[in-house]
């Protein structure tokens, strides 16, 4: 049992006063600090991508290192939307539904060359790109990438979470963000 | 390779209810090839298919070509029987301004997606099909791509610079 | 009383109330973008509507705008789970048209690599059908294993998943003293994993329960649908182009190829887990059969010189530059070629007008073939064997799209 203990790392908690019985930091790091240890992400795995994404969740790289094991293939519990794979212009208006479904605050991950901006499919069907209909917070290159750059994009957004202000998804700008893509 | 007496046996079949039909036929490559007249082509397969000494009981594959010069579409059929392991491939050309055929779903319920595409892709009527409608393009596109005519990018894009791609 | 009888519910005697679901194309138990309009009775399907290309790439027109070579990793991208296959199955369309004679010692090592890719995509799909039926340790276990089959296919080629692997007319490179070293770990570790495998689900009370008699198709429907590889040989057919119309040495090898009955999912289940055995088998044979000889067949024109001559030899240089260029010309010709996909014939029909492109290149996608009779192989059963019934047919989505 100790070996076991031994190497369960728990993550540092954030700059605050301490002392006999009490804690005290700034809000937003706590719920940043638990936010981004529990993403539920959604997975939106159409081709390639999504085998990779099924690597990445098998035990040889174990995506439950991250907190994101638990998958919600409901879109209004889901924290994050990661889109694997070519998106068609026929998928386009069902991805756009499944963002709008999301509950705030979301994000969005790219995986792969198609999904963030067509990829070797300059084609008439394929859409250039998901940020052509929804916010995307960070792309991943790679066609497909590999499970380690998936876990990279993955740690690229929890450090999103992490150091998101609170009040981010009320301000103007984030407003007139969603705007130009026509939500809300 | 398919030796001279199976060729001969497949054209005569044809033949003895078909007369005529037949254009042409011969090798292209490793692969018998027939090409035949439009208007009876579901027969021809139905008879080949039905027949004892062809048994063409499986359609490999089905699709069409656009060939812009001569302003046409090729339907081409590749049949098998499996039992004795013999192809032939059949051959339809139809007016690329109307292009027209019966449909194959009566002999093959494989035909149905097949013929579905030739539409979606070329705009191949098939005559008589339960449910012909474009199959992988999305429903309101009104052009047929894989025609030779249209190209192949996207042409509401507006992001590629002609220059920095060379064009 | 007058009143009451408006009040009171009309009942519909003659039609029954059916409930409409939508199975898809995000749902999560359909293992790719398939959708499905079902039309229910309680829980049973009375009729179903399908809609595919939600991932339809244009597979065919891209192929028209490309020279060959730089098909190869569209290829890539139709069965992903066994890519190796494709890739190679259009480097043997493309020699069947440039009449290359190929080296013995490629044609085993395509067939190692065949052979793998094959284990991969079989393993895929019967670790999800275990999933689907509740039973996720052996998707964990196997897909280590498939971990293995992917470091073999770096070694090999550099790619994973997406691999691109080999050229028109051989390999790139031999195969290295590690990648041999890999294969024989994975032909080592795999057969004792495969074996647990089939013990936690082959004789399995719940499993078979669960899957005999579900989503059957019978042999005359199967061919009537054109189903091919491991759908109707589980069906009861034995059609199988490896053992049919051989392609790079196929004949030297012995195996056997197994059938089923029913074609129900139990039997692609069995069929797929034997088949992975007879690969195995194929794999060790070649092995040990592999002849010495050069890893490429002689086709300057497709094959890429070594750097070293292209920096010294001024022939080498221009064919370098042709083919990365893409300015080869190819004889005209129609050519169809067919190999064993992971899923049935996949066949290539190429049609070249003496270009550097294809005129016309049409993929005989078998998932797009045979899932079309999907809607006739649920009616009547349960929504949970519907979904059952299509991870069993591994349709893979970017084959069936195109």
């Amino acid at each position: 049992m100790e070996a076991v203990s031994s190497q369960i790392s728990v993550s540092e908690k954030p700059d605050g006063l301490e002392g006999q019985g009490f804690f005290a930091t700034r809000l937003d790091k706590v719920v940043g600090l638990a936010r981004k240890n529990s993403i539920w992400p959604l997975p939106f795995a159409t081709s390639c991508c999504g085998i990779e994404f099924m690597a990445t969740m098998g035990a040889h790289y174990d995506l439950a290192r991250f907190g994101s094991e638990r998958l919600s293939f409901s879109p209004r519990q889901a924290d994050l939307l990661m889109v694997m794979g070519t998106i068609a212009k026929k998928m386009g208006p069902v991805l756009r539904q499944v963002y709008e479904q999301m509950a705030e605050p979301r994000w969005v991950l790219s995986v792969g060359a198609c999904a963030s901006s067509g990829g070797i499919f300059d084609t008439y069907s394929v859409l250039q790109g998901i940020d052509r209909i929804i916010p995307v917070d960070v792309y991943v290159p790679g066609c497909p990438p590999r499970p380690e750059q998936i876990i990279d994009g993955v740690m690229k957004i929890q450090y999103l979470v992490e150091n998101e202000s609170l009040r981010r998804r009320d301000s103007a700008e984030y407003k007139a963000m969603l705007n130009k893509y026509g939500i809300e | 390779m398919m030796e001279a007496a199976t060729q001969e046996k497949i054209t005569s079949v044809i033949n003895e209810k078909f007369e005529g039909e037949i254009i042409e036929a011969g090798m292209v490559k490793d692969f018998f090839t027939l090409i035949v007249k439009k208007e009876k082509i579901v027969d021809i397969i139905r008879h080949l298919y039905n027949h004892s000494e062809t048994k063409f009981q499986y359609l490999t594959t089905m699709f069409a070509v656009h060939y812009p010069d001569q302003n046409q579409i090729a339907m081409v059929y590749q049949l098998h029987n499996l039992a004795t392991n013999q192809r032939v491939r059949l051959k339809i050309f139809l007016p690329a301004d109307n292009p027209t055929t019966p449909t194959l779903t009566t002999v093959f319920s494989a035909a149905n997606w097949m013929e579905r595409e030739a539409y979606d892709f070329y705009g191949v009527i098939s005559e008589g099909h339960p449910n012909l409608k474009r199959i992988l393009n999305v429903e309101d596109m009104l052009i047929f791509p894989m025609r030779k005519e249209y190209p192949l990018e996207d042409q509401t894009r507006e992001d590629k610079n002609d220059l920095m791609f060379g064009r | 009383m007058e009143a009451s009888a408006d009040i009171a519910p009309k009942v519909v005697k003659d039609e029954k109330q059916y409930s409409y679901l939508n199975l898809g194309p995000t749902h999560p138990a359909t293992h790719g973008i398939f959708q499905n309009v079902l039309k229910m009775d309680g829980e049973v399907i009375v009729d179903s509507t399908p809609t595919i290309g939600y991932i339809h790439r244009a597979f065919e027109k891209l192929a028209e705008h490309r020279p060959y070579n730089q098909i190869t990793p569209i290829t890539d991208r139709m069965n992903y789970c066994s890519s190796p296959i494709n890739n190679i199955g259009w480097h043997m369309t493309v020699e069947k048209l440039l009449g290359v004679e190929i080296p013995k010692r490629v044609q085993y090592l395509r067939v190692i690599v065949m052979e793998l890719a094959r284990i991969t995509d079989h393993l895929v799909c019967n670790a999800v059908i275990g999933v689907d039926t509740g039973a996720l340790t052996g998707f964990v276990y196997l897909f280590q294993q498939r971990e293995l089959v992917y470091e073999i296919y770096e070694e090999i080629c550099g790619a994973r998943l997406t691999t691109n692997m080999g050229r028109i007319g051989g390999f790139e490179r031999d195969f290295s003293p590690k990648a041999w070293e890999k294969i024989n770990r994975f032909l080592h570790e795999f057969s004792v994993v495969l074996k647990e495998f089939e013990n936690l689900l082959n004789r399995n009370r719940i499993f078979m329960d669960r899957t005999i008699g579900c989503g059957g198709i019978s042999a005359e429907r199967a061919l009537n649908y054109s189903f091919s590889g491991v759908n109707l040989r589980a069906a009861g057919v034995d059609y199988d182009v490896r053992a049919m119309n051989p392609y790079s040495s196929y004949e030297d090898f012995d195996f056997i190829i197994p059938v089923g009955t029913n074609g129900d999912v139990y039997d692609r289940f069995m069929v797929r887990q034997e088949e992975m055995w007879q690969s195995l088998s194929i794999i060790k044979q070649a092995m040990q059969k592999l002849p010495e000889g050069p890893f490429h067949a002689k086709v300057p024109e497709f094959y890429l010189p070594p750097k070293q001559e292209v920096y010294n030899n001024m022939e080498a240089l221009i064919y370098h530059f042709k083919i990365v260029m893409g300015e080869t010309d190819v004889p005209k010709g129609e050519v169809y070629h067919c190999v064993e996909g992971g899923n049935g014939e996949l066949g290539f029909y190429l049609i070249s007008d003496g270009g550097r492109q294809p005129f016309r290149l049409h993929l005989r996608r078998p998932c797009f073939i045979y899932y079309q009779a999907y809607s006739e192989m649920i009616k009547g059963s349960m929504l949970s064997d519907a979904i059952l019934t299509m991870s069993s047919m591994n349709v893979i989505a970017g084959e069936l799209d195109a």
